[in-house]
């Protein structure tokens, strides 16, 4: 009996273990396809001048492979999708954490869950036949689908994710802390800002990094809303063309293993580099700063 | 001893929702005397010391009936400044928590947020805190390190400074030392002593001895009523109901 027994646990033991080795190594493979595709490029042109080149004319004879203005792009719309999500997610997050009754958190929390659950397309499509009109009506511009536009677009997509992680965070403060602070005299808003946030920054600031890498990955919201000109932006009204958007609208009439095919992937491969770096800065502030709220015996 | 009523509770009844945690509880607390709440877990005591620096209020579903004053100001009047009470009634509470700050800035923190600014005043205040929380000389010289690298006898006693910081009237302890060690323990008890030539105490404590030792007064609590209030001495010698004397000598409980 004893004999059998050992036989099904040692054979779980090695199908949990393919099972769980299956997904890392496709994964694994996946980025050493991306490498194999996008390295060619650089025998056409150098590193420097493909990351620091201005233009990107990928079709012209002969062609420039200049992806800064898509970097720029990318970099733009994320950082001012950021500016409008950070503060709208954290402050959603501090409301449902700490404010809210409860009866207003039952609809308040499904909703945001709500709006994670709504495809990029969704959003991308509101941004185009709704946003964009409107935008190009009231600032007297001549068009709507623009920088400003995917940062909008972005920071609707990226808000869910900031506020529900902050909240967890917010949430895991716990209760002995308030209640210290409250006891001192310290009023409710004190009592947030100076013990609460302080205590779950690392956890805000990982949701905040998240949700920053989600909006930098986003290809469809910025392929329909960013306007798709690669040039450097010189307003938030400028049209752009961040990397994703590039990639994903190209691909297809590139031909393949040309130079531009390569190109394409080389922006790849900088984009991954991108949302890697961002996920390992999140994982380090994770663990690194984590505090333990309370006191430990 | 000049024995002048700090607080009085008259007919306090506490509900959480339709139950009733507290029963018509009326007692007087003097100052510069020390009160000791005992009685099994669930009888009521933390709820009623709760009710003193109204933390209570934390819980949406409760409610109070009855009168507490606090020199003579009912505290549950609607035009109480509940922060303003509660800098007037420092707690500590069961299991250490400072805040994951610097040991100077967990201190600092009351005086902050009651709205003292001036770097001096603050310094002193934090420093004379320390020394009179017994704690001064451990970690006079770790101030800018994190209170969490205390041991938890160090943490309490921290706490303990932090509510004294803000110059306190009463100090409210639940439970204080349950999570500490004897010689801990012993440090807090003595502070206890030191402490009430200044202000009034209001202790809950399981520890029928620390009970014995420290108060001047014992309010056995029994299922949210107040069954004995007495001398110290009298209710551990001579109480007068057969319950209390069963509980403090271990009989049930």
């Amino acid at each position: 009996m004893a004999n059998t027994r050992q036989i099904t646990e040692r054979t779980m033991h090695t199908l949990f273990f393919v099972v769980a080795s299956a997904s890392i190594v496709m994964l694994f493979m996946i980025m050493v396809f991306l490498f194999m595709e996008g390295i060619p490029i650089f025998d056409e042109v150098s590193v420097k001048d493909f990351i620091f080149g201005k233009y990107w004319y990928p079709t012209s004879e002969p062609p420039d492979f200049g992806i800064l203005s898509l970097i720029v792009a990318s970099l733009a719309v994320t950082l001012l999708s950021a500016l409008i999500s950070i503060p709208l997610g954290i402050l959603t997050a501090i409301y449902i954490a700490e404010i809210a009754s409860k009866k207003v958190n039952e609809i308040i929390k499904p909703m945001v869950e709500l709006l994670a659950a709504l495809p990029s397309v969704v959003i991308g499509f509101f941004g185009m036949v709704l946003v964009a009109p409107f935008l190009q009506k009231v600032f007297d511009i001549p068009t709507g689908l623009n920088l400003f536009n995917a940062s909008l677009m972005l920071a609707f997509m990226s808000i869910p994710t900031i506020c529900s992680l902050s909240e967890d965070a917010i949430h895991s403060v716990p209760s002995s802390l308030k209640e210290a602070s409250l006891a001192l005299g310290a009023t409710h808003l004190e009592t947030i800002l100076k013990v609460v946030l302080p205590a779950s920054l690392s956890g805000i600031s990982t949701a905040v990094i998240l949700g920053m890498s989600r909006a930098i990955g986003e290809t469809m919201v910025v392929l329909m809303v960013a306007g798709g000109a690669a040039f450097i932006p010189e307003s938030i009204f400028d049209p752009v063309r961040p990397m994703p958007a590039s990639i994903a609208s190209e691909m297809a009439e590139a031909p393949f293993r040309g130079d531009h095919y390569h190109a394409l992937f080389a922006t790849g491969i900088v984009l991954f580099i991108f949302t890697f770096f961002f996920n390992i800065v999140a994982d380090h502030i994770a663990h690194k700063y984590k505090q333990v709220g309370e006191a430990t015996l | 001893m000049d024995k002048s009523v700090k607080i009085e509770v008259k007919h306090l009844n506490f509900y959480y929702g339709n139950f009733r945690a507290l029963e018509d509880i009326s007692l007087d607390c003097y100052a510069n005397e020390v009160l000791s709440l005992i009685g099994p877990s669930g009888c009521g005591k933390s709820t009623f010391l709760r009710c003193l620096n109204r933390m209570n209020d934390l819980i949406s579903i409760s409610r109070v009936e009855g009168n507490i004053l606090l020199g003579g100001l009912d505290i549950y009047d609607p035009s109480v400044d509940v922060v303003m009470l509660r800098s007037r009634i420092g707690m500590v509470f069961q299991k250490p928590n400072p805040f994951p700050k610097t040991i100077f800035e967990n201190v600092a923190y009351g005086l902050r947020v009651n709205g003292i600014k001036d770097k001096g005043i603050i310094e002193n205040r934090v420093e004379e805190s320390l020394k009179l929380a017994a704690i001064w000389d451990e970690v006079k010289d770790r101030m800018h390190e994190s209170a969490l690298g205390l041991s938890g006898g160090q943490q309490q006693r921290l706490c303990i400074a932090r509510a004294l910081a803000v110059e306190p009237e009463i100090l409210l302890m639940d439970e204080p030392c349950s999570a500490l060690d004897p010689i801990a323990t012993q440090k807090i008890e003595e502070l206890i002593h030191q402490l009430k030539k200044s202000l009034t105490i209001i202790i809950v404590t399981h520890n029928m001895q620390q009970a014995a030792r420290v108060s001047d007064i014992t309010a056995f609590f029994y299922i949210g009523k107040l069954i004995e209030l007495g001398k110290t001495d009298t209710i551990f010698t001579r109480p007068n109901l057969k319950q209390t004397q069963d509980y403090i000598t271990g009989r049930f409980g």
